[in-house]
């Protein structure tokens, strides 16, 4: 019985010993990525190389789910605020709901699970099959060959993609509200411009979205090089780029959203 | 895939990425409407100036032609000070009223500037002298209970 709690205590005490090894571990790591990134900008093609693999082939998924996002939002936003005879207010509800919260997240979170465990599996493979370890005996480093281009493009891809989800999400809501319902055309642009503000909504969003590609691209990249070389390893390291990714995405959304709208 | 392609396809993404970011800060957003061009800056000073806010529009016969650029309190009078960017093209005569109003019923606070017939106008840092501050609808509630209250002693 003694013996039995001493033995859970013990294991609790090194699970969470291990965590916080690997989240310092995985801070020199990003450390390490941004000191090595020069390559990734002077051959700028390794990048480009990627912004294709992470941002274009994701475009699809970010554009039809943004679509229907948006015609959702125009479904339940016209339900809920006919009742109240105001549903020329659609056009904010569709835009506000989208810019701040919904592009920069549900991109993210698509994000996370359509590039990000690709970029995890493809970097725990190379490891698994010692292509980095060949790498480093070509001295070639492969934080600044494989990994920071990579980072970079995420990084660079996600406020594009957040963007055109939530651009996306807005013609949804038109294509509901106004060709389909019939709310007036005027009133749904009109008011959706006087209470969207630039720099208040759209900036923020943008900023929200370009902290969250870092979060993922770095938790993707990381996840990958500190696989186990197996089968297994890699696959353990692609669930968990899903899973922490899309944790980090939304506590990451709690905190900027508590400094960025607070009222004022 | 070739290095054209690829160039292609991702100069086609980031178009399109920045296309979106534009509409969605001119049609979506106010960023086609937000920049007056040349400002100056017009000060007043309020009793109570409500639920006023920075960025609030300053309206005169219900065109927008400043914003609010911030809100300060006076320790030594203990009114509010309020600071408004109007653009240069307009001018107004010395003895204009400022006054807090709200659009609708609910709606959003904002400052009416109401013109008045001096010769001279407004310069730049000048402040308005003649100010009216927002309706608090509790003190207006309770000033219609008084006299309700008074009517009905008065009666008796």
């Amino acid at each position: 019985m003694f013996e039995h709690l001493l033995g859970s205590i013990r294991g609790l005490g090194r699970r969470v010993n291990d965590r916080i090894w690997r989240l310092g571990y995985a801070t020199r790591f990003f450390a390490m990525t941004l000191v090595y990134s020069g390559t990734s900008f002077r051959r700028f093609f390794l990048t480009i190389r990627e912004i294709y693999f992470t941002g274009v082939l994701s475009l699809i998924i970010i554009l039809v789910s943004g679509l229907f996002v948006g015609m959702v939002l125009g479904l339940q936003g016209y339900d809920t605020l006919q009742r109240y005879g105001s549903s020329e207010a659609l056009g904010i509800l569709v835009a506000l709901s989208l810019v701040r919260e919904l592009g920069p997240v549900v991109s993210a979170l698509l994000f996370a699970s359509r590039a990000g465990s690709a970029i995890t599996a493809e970097i725990g493979l190379m490891k698994a099959t010692e292509q980095l370890s060949a790498m480093e005996m070509m001295a070639v480093n492969p934080v600044a060959r494989v990994v920071a281009p990579r980072f970079w493009a995420g990084v660079i891809s996600m406020p594009l993609l957040a963007a055109l989800f939530s651009a996306m999400g807005i013609f949804g809501g038109y294509l509901v509200g106004v060709v389909l319902i019939g709310v007036d055309e005027g009133s749904f642009w009109s008011q959706m411009q006087a209470s969207v503000d630039y720099r208040e909504d759209i900036l923020n969003g943008v900023i929200k979205s370009a902290v969250f590609g870092v979060i993922v691209s770095w938790i993707a990249v990381f996840e990958g090089y500190d696989s186990e070389p197996t089968a297994e390893g890699v696959s353990g390291a692609t669930t968990r780029t899903v899973v922490t990714s899309s944790l980090a995405i939304l506590a990451a959304d709690f905190i900027l959203t508590a400094f960025m709208f607070r009222g004022a | 895939m070739n290095r054209t392609t690829l160039d292609l396809w991702v100069g086609f993404f980031v178009a399109i990425g920045l296309g979106a970011l534009l509409f969605l800060a001119l049609k979506v957003g106010n960023l086609s409407t937000a920049n007056m061009g040349e400002t100056y800056v017009l000060k007043a000073k309020f009793d109570n100036i409500g639920g006023l806010k920075v960025r609030a529009p300053v309206k005169s016969a219900g065109v927008v032609i400043g914003r609010v650029a911030s809100i300060g309190f006076d320790p030594n009078s203990y009114e509010a000070v309020v600071t408004m960017d109007i653009g240069s093209q307009y001018q107004f005569p010395r003895d204009t009223f400022a006054t807090i109003l709200t659009s609708g019923l609910l709606g959003e606070q904002y400052v009416g500037f109401e013109v008045g017939g001096d010769p001279e106008m407004l310069k730049n840092g000048d402040t308005i002298k003649k100010t009216q501050s927002a309706v608090v609808l509790e003190k207006l509630i309770g000033q219609f209970l008084f006299n309700k209250a008074a009517e009905g002693t008065e009666q008796k």
